[in-house]
């Protein structure tokens, strides 16, 4: 039994990382950038829900909401002001750019909120599932861990499929100027993107620090790099990739961290990653690049 | 003797005696002050990571800006160029009594150490392109950094021992002497460390990139950065060549691990010092100095190693500035590009273009 509580932990932490490799992955997709800002997008997340619940009281349904929307006008600002400009620049400019956002999101929340450690309260209020006589059990913050990571899986690729936005942001990622001769608002739609990502970074980081309750303007970098991982492993620019790229990370992590030495897990999972990049150089759903001569 | 005319000279050499003059003239004034005391020990303390940072910036600067392929993981070359050679050190410490010979086979084993692992990761390199490559160095990285600490090494009367994660059922001696432990790493490291040391490496180093890009390697190293499709065509063989810069690479970030070792009297691998943070650090040295210019890598590590102590009076806010100031100058130093490539196009496109980009 202890097999499946681990298995079941380990989807939970990859739900997790799964939604956060997804503002990677479409940011990817359509500015062909690695945001690394995203990691601390999700402690500003943290803190705004921290701050409300904790300190105002605040429900739990109202907090996240506000983080939500706090997390994605901070995307739509931090894209406006620092990438915007950048949009003809070589991939490294782009590149340290976001490492100096992610710097100055960490350090104003250093500055802000303190370098304590603060202790996260859990948002989810359901009780646990106790199954098979009490030897499994599923706390609440699992279920609704899954649960939304699934919504949101599915909502978002429908979005992408059939709605006007998703095709302009398929079409943006697929050729930026052949988008805007076809009267696509490219501007407007990696502002999009943007938004879409930041506001799922809430919900992850909210999800994260529900599950591992401690916080600090550090919070966000880890799970931002391992969530990169698994955009990676699952194929950048790809959605799907993203899901089964995230959730593989958790279950490999957990089941590392459980059976083989709970120091080496990270080290575990880099090198799952490399074995996979090996065999199959784009990531598992990642497309085949065709190089033109 | 043929006549030097500073015109005249080709630019490349001219860049070289103004990067080497620079590097020398910066060493001999900081020393006149150091004597004079004018140099409080805060800055002094500084000397030798700066050096340690050039020496591992220009390596990724032959990895980034001659090879072309980003690598994230440059810290970890750095851990495990200082992990073995102050291991060196601390197994030689007793029969070697000379201390630069001493330092020069610790850092000949931390080079060497270092372009082994470099050569080993280069190979994924080869099947990778772009950020699949960067992901693959940051994983290198991390996992250097993971297993050393968990390794444990001691010395005792009745030779090595090794554990690994564990070391409560080491079979050693009470006297025994760790060589590596775990979490704590190597300590009672022997400072041989020194700036003069630091400038000779960085100088040493530069000898090498500068000898390497305009040899007849150099240019195939760039060909295959231009167009690999294209030097591979005309003959050039494109795995041995980035193999070849690759290792070099890491061999010089190993050097500037053993240099970063012995300035310290214990070496942990900590995402501080060895991790992704580091190699990040490293990569904006690269690029703010401006890719391919060894001399813009060694500026680039000494101002941004001392911005954060020279603004240490607003302590709070320096690392805020710090961000703000990296910002500012990656704007600063794109965006002009941006405009006049804006304006060229709403030249070609006249009023049409105009207000399209309005709304």
């Amino acid at each position: 039994m202890s097999f499946l509580t681990y298995l079941i932990n380990g989807i939970s932490l990859g739900s997790v990382y799964a939604i956060i490799a997804l503002g990677y992955t479409m940011v990817y997709g359509i500015a062909k950038m690695l945001n690394f800002a995203h990691g601390d997008v999700i402690m500003i997340g943290c803190y705004v829900v921290f701050l409300t619940m904790s300190g105002q009281g605040w429900s739990p349904l109202v907090s996240v909401t506000l983080s939500v929307l706090i997390c994605t006008v901070l995307g739509i600002v931090i894209e406006k002001i620092a990438y915007k400009p950048l949009r003809k620049a070589t991939s490294l400019a782009v590149l340290i750019t976001a490492i100096g956002v992610s710097y100055f999101l960490q350090n104003i929340a250093l500055l802000i909120f303190g370098a304590n450690t603060k202790a996260f309260t859990n948002v989810v209020t359901l009780p646990a599932l106790t199954l098979a006589g009490g030897s499994l059990v599923i706390s609440g913050t699992t279920i609704v861990t899954v649960l939304v990571c699934i919504v949101i899986m599915v909502a978002l690729s429908l979005f992408v499929k059939y709605t006007k936005a998703g095709q302009a942001m398929r079409a943006v990622s697929e050729d930026k100027d052949a988008a805007q001769l076809m009267g696509i608002n490219v501007n407007g739609t990696i502002s999009l993107t943007f938004a879409i990502g930041s506001g799922l970074a809430a919900i992850a980081g909210v999800l994260f620090c529900s599950a591992y309750p401690t916080l600090s303007p550090y919070t966000g970098s880890m799970p931002g790099i391992k969530a990169f991982t698994a955009a990676v492993f699952g194929g950048i620019g790809s959605i799907p990739g993203a899901f089964i790229g995230g959730i593989l990370l958790g279950v490999i992590e957990i089941l590392g961290r459980a059976y083989i030495s709970s120091q080496l897990s990270d080290a575990i999972v880099f090198a799952v990653l490399i074995i996979v990049l090996l065999v199959k150089p784009t990531g598992l759903l990642g497309k085949k690049i065709h190089e033109k001569v | 003797m043929a006549k030097f005319s500073w015109k005249t000279m080709k630019k490349q050499t001219r860049d070289e005696i103004i990067t080497f003059s620079m590097v020398v003239v910066v060493y001999v004034v900081l020393q006149l002050l150091i004597s004079g005391g004018a140099i409080s020990s805060l800055i002094q303390g500084l000397l030798v990571p700066i050096c340690t940072y050039s020496l591992v910036a220009i390596g990724l600067n032959l990895c980034v800006g001659y090879l072309g392929e980003l690598s994230i993981g440059h810290a970890g070359f750095m851990c495990v160029g200082a992990f073995s050679g102050a291991f060196m050190t601390k197994l030689l410490e007793d029969t070697i009594t000379n201390e630069v010979l001493l330092f020069v086979i610790a850092l000949a084993v931390g080079i060497l150490v270092a372009a082994v692992f470099g050569f080993l990761i280069a190979i994924p390199v080869l099947r990778l392109r772009g950020d699949y490559l960067a992901i693959v160095t940051l994983a290198f990285g991390e996992i250097i950094k993971n297993i050393i600490n968990v390794l444990f090494v001691a010395k005792d009367s009745n030779g090595f021992h090794f554990a690994i994660s564990d070391a409560n059922n080491m079979d050693v001696e009470e006297d025994c002497v760790w060589l590596i432990n775990g979490a704590k790493g190597i300590s009672r490291i022997p400072h041989l460390s020194s700036f003069t040391i630091g400038v000779i490496l960085v100088i040493l180093a530069l000898i090498v990139v500068y000898n390497l890009v305009n040899s007849r390697t150099g240019r195939a190293v760039m060909a295959i950065r231009d167009n690999r499709i294209a030097a591979e065509a005309v003959g050039i063989n494109v795995t041995k060549f980035k193999l070849l810069a690759f290792t070099i690479s890491a061999a010089i970030a190993g050097a500037g691990g053993v240099l970063y070792a012995h300035n310290l009297s214990t070496v942990t691998a900590t995402p501080t010092n060895f991790g992704y943070n580091m190699s990040i650090m490293i990569l904006v040295f690269v690029v703010l100095g401006g890719m391919g210019s060894f001399r813009g890598s060694i500026i680039a590590a000494a101002i941004l190693t001392l911005l954060p102590e020279v603004l240490r009076g607003l302590y709070d806010y320096r690392m805020l500035i710090y961000s703000i100031v990296l910002i500012a100058m990656m704007l600063f130093n794109w965006s002009p590009k941006a405009i006049e490539w804006r304006q060229k196009l709403v030249a070609k496109f006249k009023k049409e273009k105009k207000t399209k980009e309005v709304a």
